[in-house]
């Protein structure tokens, strides 16, 4: 069985339909794409595997996440889920973490609610996390404040975050966009082993479709809110049956590899 | 004479209580009419900075920028002499860079000398493949990529001899930036206007530029032509640039993650750019090094 299975999801809001019918499913530690340009729906249909709904719109369909409708679940069962057992990172880790509190405080928060850890065993992992996303001092860094880190650091220390209560689905959302190529090699080499590692599964969100050649095993190709491509990823962007998709791979500077 | 020289340019930035930061630690480059070059490098390297000293937005600290043989003088809080239009910039965010309360047409005839203002502006927003009829909208009423196009047009309005282009399409969808890198490099190039194009993006880069420049804490650390930097890089620098460009095609392999980025204080001697092959420069460092 699937640990996600969305089906014939809709999205519609002010009686447009922002996503329109989409069926996506996620295997077990399966690391999956969501390619499209800004606006295809892409953050809006993976966000609902948290149960996020846009304020004001209608969700209809199905979001199964380990067996159960994520969209039916209310309060205590939401929580349960966000942070828990899915968790997400988002492009602009300078705004996604909180500049006023200390990394240690958004390490352990979530911990101790979720995993009812104390305080002194929240930090122990903390620290332990922030090694294994490669945080220089992780017992200097746990003290430290946001602006105190480049932002490669911070997306790693984002990571972490996420990572913090094992996720069995990470949703990562156009993770390195905003970083330079030489420390997005990083971060995908560091969410590569850390899959490996965890047995994680993943949506990757991106519209650059080299990234998701090299992160993904399965990819899903959306346009105005519908998918119009899906596919093993290698398969689909050396050879695009849709002309959408076709469109998107000619559009980007050639650098092939051919062996 | 080409018409961007720029010769041991430094830029220092001096924060009260620290050393001094050299942003641009003596860089010395050109660009011909109608040739794109490409200056690539990470956060920090100083190619903003470098980018915004050749406008005037930053005073330099030593070192010279001639447009067409003549100094450039920083801005100040005078009017900008007449002569100093022949410089121009494209800016990364297309939304913060054109005024949101202004119409198109308004924003691009300030920069157009002389009357017949509304024909130019019609021209010029023809030139970058939007309709005439554009002028009368407001900045929010069109996409990014044609706010870049109408960021394009307003550099263009002036007549300039050089651009420079900071980050001009990296704040686009993946599928519009080639176009519109396209468009300014064509435009540029059939104009005779010399085009800096500032990117941290080398494989974007290198579908347009004629050659390439490598920045690395501040110096140049390679130049040559597109093709002789992309395929036989030369600086150990240059690549692990091109090593970390995540590639399509059924065999590509997962990125390469450099080694931690650590400042090394460089001599002049080692520093000193050296011709390789005709037109390809690297700093001495390297030959030494390999």
């Amino acid at each position: 069985m699937s640990l996600l299975e969305i089906r014939d999801l809709r999205l519609a809001l002010g009686g447009r339909n922002l996503v329109d019918g989409v069926d996506i499913t996620v295997g077990k530690g399966e690391v999956v794409g969501l390619a499209g340009e800004s606006g295809s729906g892409k953050t809006l249909t993976a966000l609902t595997a948290l149960g996020f709904v846009p304020s004001g719109a209608t969700a209809t369909g199905e979001v199964v996440f380990d067996g159960r409708d994520v969209l039916t679940l209310r309060g205590r069962d939401l929580r349960a889920l966000r942070g828990d057992r899915v968790a997400v990172v988002f492009q602009d880790p300078m705004t996604a973490l909180h500049p006023m509190l200390t990394i240690e405080r958004q390490l352990t928060e979530h911990q101790r609610v979720h995993r009812s850890l104390s305080r002194s065993q929240a930090r122990e992992r903390a620290i332990e996390l922030l090694d294994r996303v490669r945080i220089p001092d992780p017992h200097l860094a746990i003290k430290s404040y946001p602006h105190r880190f480049s932002g490669g650091m911070r997306q790693r220390i984002a990571i972490a975050s996420a990572l913090a209560c094992e996720p069995e689905l990470l949703i990562a959302d156009e993770v390195t966009t905003a970083l330079d190529v030489t420390v997005q090699a990083g971060i995908l080499r560091l969410l590569d082993s850390l899959r490996t590692e965890l047995d994680m599964a993943m949506l990757f969100i991106t519209h650059d479709l080299a990234v998701m050649n090299v992160t993904t095993d399965r990819l899903y190709v959306m346009r105005a809110g519908r998918v119009v491509e899906s596919g093993r990823t290698r398969d689909v962007l050396a050879d695009p049956q849709h002309e959408y998709t076709r469109s998107l791979v000619d559009a980007l500077p050639d650098t092939e590899v051919t062996a | 004479m080409k018409p961007l020289e720029v010769e041991d340019a430094v830029v220092e930035y001096r924060v009260p209580g620290r050393a001094r930061v050299r942003a641009v630690a003596g860089v010395s480059l050109d660009v011909a009419a109608g040739e794109v070059l490409g200056l690539v490098g990470e956060s920090g390297c100083g190619k903003s900075s470098l980018g915004r000293a050749i406008v005037g937005l930053n005073p330099l600290d030593s070192g010279r920028i001639l447009i067409d043989g003549r100094p450039l003088a920083p801005l100040g809080r005078r009017a900008r002499p007449v002569a100093d239009r022949a410089v121009q910039m494209v800016f990364q965010d297309p939304y913060s860079s054109l005024n949101p309360r202004r119409r198109v047409g308004r924003q691009i005839r300030d920069a157009i000398t002389g009357g017949n203002g509304s024909a130019r502006v019609g021209e010029l927003l023809e030139s970058v493949g939007l309709p005439a009829s554009s002028a009368s909208r407001f900045p929010h009423q069109f996409s990014g990529g044609q706010r870049q196009r109408i960021a394009i047009a307003r550099a263009l309005a002036s007549e300039p001899r050089v651009i420079v282009a900071d980050e001009p399409v990296s704040a686009l969808d993946a599928s519009t930036r080639l176009h519109v890198a396209g468009l300014l490099s064509e435009t540029a190039t059939s104009r005779g206007v010399a085009l800096l194009m500032i990117s941290h993006d080398l494989s974007g880069l290198r579908v347009i530029a004629h050659r390439i420049a490598v920045m690395y804490f501040g110096r140049i650390v390679e130049l040559g032509p597109t093709d002789a930097v992309w395929s036989d890089p030369r600086h150990p620098y240059t690549r692990t640039l091109i090593g970390a460009i995540p590639r399509l095609g059924r065999d590509a392999q997962m990125p390469a993650e450099p080694g931690r980025r650590e400042t090394v204080a460089v001599s002049d001697e080692d520093a000193r750019l050296v011709e390789c092959a005709p037109g390809h420069f690297v700093a001495a460092e390297a030959l030494v090094a390999s």
